[in-house]
């Protein structure tokens, strides 16, 4: 075991399997020589080769579909898109190809590729630097969509991801590379480590796809999050003084949908937080399924806590960001509904 | 069943020199001041390919102005133009100490690259449309725009024009011809054709005029652009700023070591230029002959400037880990305030002293400016009210932001 932040322990995820299998590279724009520009495949090209982990052309497009043509030959390459922002090139590889190529096939060919993204706000990025685009993957069938919240997960969800024979979106919080960031912004940011969560196992290991973590059960209600704002969801919780059951989904496709309904039976409410605009964002889904499987036990409506849908401000990036003070604020609604 | 003579091998391109190595910019393919020829603006493309693989230079080692290119300019043009440059980049350094200094969240310097923007700001006009990219603030600053409301984007502060909506340094204003810049590369490119089209649809006098990186020539976005350009004939400008580095990738990544930039303009058949871009002259007059070409219905014309980007490429950047350190130093092309100062000064229209009175004056401008700004704050010392952050979201607020503005309590 180590103490690692989560670019370390992303950066030992590839690492254990660029060592372990030679058919895994990994590309993107930066993410050769220099190791990316968050620092993710530090060192790769210096220890594995420059075949197995080398820099882009700044094309998102050509990126996603080199790798998908990798991905029908067999390897299983791990590409960066350098910001989750500059994805939308790639979208029609992503969306029209890696998607629907075993599909259309009969099986015959697969993309077994992994499209590492770090995305989200809170770092002063403006609009181009903070997106969350998850729930335009969630929406297509045929993608996996996963989202750590911590280094353990982020290693063993990573090399889950690279071992899965599907295409997975794999977004990375960026904000929360380097401490659990809880969302009282004024505070200072404590970093991993210390963090349980920040003792990660040097080798090889692997978190499954499709199950969620529970990481503070509780009776009076139920909160799904994932990514950054499981830690601005605990956070709420405690400054609203609610016992709330905290899950982070990990992976939003597959979705771990038993541990949801359990915990809703059980608590009767749910708030649902994610930091992408409201409207048809992931939430909406969530909200959806909790209504229908578990309609009889809710005892208030469901709430949503989101970003607004306005475009990331650079200036108001408190104001948007749905900090716990909202959380809480909804945590209090729902317990009064 | 073939069996190849030898297996097969992955190349990836390596620039020639990284930290601790030489410089080296053998690859780099020049030619002499005042060697290559002028073709007449309404050549065809195809009998000027060569202009693609080639320099166009005017500004010699002594500084004198030699050959076809040599856009004759008066000496007041000159004095302002090297005005232009240093004032350029000392906003650029005070701004850059202004993020060291935790006064924004971002900053991104033009060093080393002042020429072009410096000189197309003149030979295009504030009517044309320009579609920048971020290092083309040398635009606004050579046409007066106020430095002051630049600080106030930089700063996010209550009199940023565009309320605190976008990052440092993206900057827009219709009324400068300069079009609001996204953080997404290329995406201005084909727009700029579009709205080149648009102009010689109605018949109009205006042309487009972009930029683009040679890291982001590898997006769809730079073809489309060509595409569009070629197959309309629109009249527009297209500068490729060739600063060699992409971040950390050299510009060999985006397959700069295969052919020139210039020349993915043969095959949308388009005519193209290479220009020595720290030559104010050679920019100067390469801009107005594709300018002319694109006002006489002649279409588009594709510029690579080739420069280099001496600073890094952003406040989040350290160019130490990945280029020499000293790289700027062996630079061929020099330095473009170095070169057109030394252009002056020979031809008796300049001096040292003359020269240290414009730096003195840009450093007080500068201040002034800051002071102004400064005045009313830095980020997060001021800032639009709240409220306009759900304002333009559509052209009118639907229930939803009506609801989530009240939530927000403006």
């Amino acid at each position: 075991m180590a103490s690692m932040n989560m670019i370390q322990a992303l950066n030992s995820a590839l690492d254990a399997k660029m060592s372990e299998d030679p058919n895994v590279l990994s590309f993107g724009e930066d993410a050769g020589y220099f190791g990316g520009v968050f620092r993710v495949t530090d060192q790769l090209q210096q220890k594995h080769g420059l075949t197995r982990s080398f820099d882009a052309p700044i094309a998102e497009g050509g990126i996603a579909a080199a790798a998908i043509g990798m991905g029908v030959y067999g390897l299983r390459p791990v590409i960066e898109m350098q910001f989750a922002d500059y994805i939308y090139p790639a979208y029609d590889q992503l969306v029209s190809e890696a998607a629907k190529i075993r599909y259309r096939s009969g099986g015959e060919f697969t993309v077994p590729i992994t499209v590492r993204s770090p995305y989200g706000g809170g770092i002063f990025g403006g609009q181009t630097h903070s997106q969350s685009p998850e729930s335009l993957f969630t929406h297509i069938a045929g993608l996996k969509v996963v989202i750590p919240s911590n280094p353990y997960d982020a290693k063993g969800l990573l090399i889950a991801a690279i071992e899965d024979d599907n295409p997975v979106i794999f977004f990375e919080p960026k904000r929360i590379y380097n401490g659990p960031f809880d969302g009282w912004h004024e505070k200072p940011v404590s970093p991993w480590t210390g963090h349980p969560l920040a003792e990660v196992p040097e080798g090889k290991y692997v978190e499954p796809l499709g199950k969620a973590r529970i990481m503070r059960e509780g009776a009076d209600v139920t909160i799904l999050a994932y990514g950054t704002m499981v830690w601005v969801a605990l956070a709420g919780a405690e400054h609203a003084g609610v016992d709330a059951e905290v899950i982070d989904l990990r992976s939003l496709v597959p979705l771990d949908i038993q541990a949801i309904e359990a915990s809703v039976k059980k608590t009767g409410r749910c708030v649902i937080v994610h930091e992408a605009p409201r409207t048809s964002g992931y939430g909406a889904e969530l909200s959806a399924l909790v209504q229908e499987r578990c309609f009889h036990h809710l005892e208030a409506p469901i709430a949503r806590v989101t970003g607004w849908d306005i475009p990331y401000p650079h200036a108001f990036e408190w104001e948007y960001f749905p900090g716990p003070q909202r959380v809480a604020d909804a945590l209090k609604q729902t317990m009064e509904g | 069943m073939r069996k190849n003579a030898v297996p097969l091998s992955l190349r990836v391109p390596e620039p020639p020199a990284r930290p601790g190595d030489k410089p080296d910019f053998s690859h780099l393919r020049l030619d002499a001041p005042g060697a290559v020829e002028r073709p007449d603006v309404a050549a065809a493309p195809e009998t000027m390919r060569e202009h693609a693989f080639r320099l166009i230079r005017v500004l010699d080692d002594e500084g004198r102005a030699v050959g076809p290119w040599d856009p004759k300019l008066d000496p007041e043009t000159l004095r302002q133009g090297l005005r232009d440059m240093v004032l350029t980049r000392t906003f650029d350094d005070r701004m850059h100490r202004a993020h060291r200094q935790g006064k924004t969240s971002f900053y991104m310097k033009c060093t080393g690259e002042e020429a072009i923007a410096c000189a197309q700001a003149k030979v295009f006009s504030r009517e044309d449309m320009g579609f920048p990219t971020y290092r083309q603030q040398g635009l606004l600053i050579a046409r007066g725009y106020p430095l002051a409301t630049m600080m106030n984007q930089i700063y996010s502060n209550a009199a940023d024009p565009i309320k605190g909506r976008q990052l440092p340094i993206m900057y827009s204003s219709k009324e400068f011809g300069f079009f609001t810049i996204s953080g997404n590369l290329g995406t201005q490119y084909p727009q700029a054709v579009g709205w080149a089209m648009a102009s010689a649809y109605k018949g109009d006098d205006k042309i487009a005029v972009a930029w683009i990186g040679d890291g982001a020539t590898a997006e769809g976005d730079f073809h489309n652009a060509l595409t569009f350009a070629g197959v309309y004939r629109a009249p527009v400008v297209l500068n490729i700023v060739n600063n060699q580095w992409a971040i950390s990738s050299f510009q060999g990544i985006a397959g700069g070591m295969e052919t020139t930039f210039a020349s993915k303009a043969i095959g949308y058949g388009l005519p193209a230029l290479r220009v020595d871009g720290n030559d104010f002259l050679a920019v100067w007059a390469a801009s107005q002959w594709a300018a002319e070409r694109a006002r006489s219905n002649l279409g588009a014309t594709v510029i690579e400037l080739v420069t280099y980007r001496a600073a890094q490429h952003s406040t989040s950047d350290d160019p130490s880990r990945y280029r020499p350190g000293d790289e700027w130093d062996h630079w061929p092309l020099g330095d473009p305030v170095a070169r057109l100062k030394q252009h002056l000064i020979a031809l008796g229209e300049w001096d040292e002293d003359r020269h240290a009175e414009a730096e003195k004056a840009a450093v007080e401008q500068v201040r002034a400016a800051a002071k102004e700004s400064e005045a009313i704050g830095t980020l997060g010392q001021s800032r639009p009210s709240v409220k306009t952050m759900f304002e333009e979201v559509f052209a009118s607020e639907d229930w939803r932001l009506r609801e989530q503005r009240q939530q927000v309590g403006v």
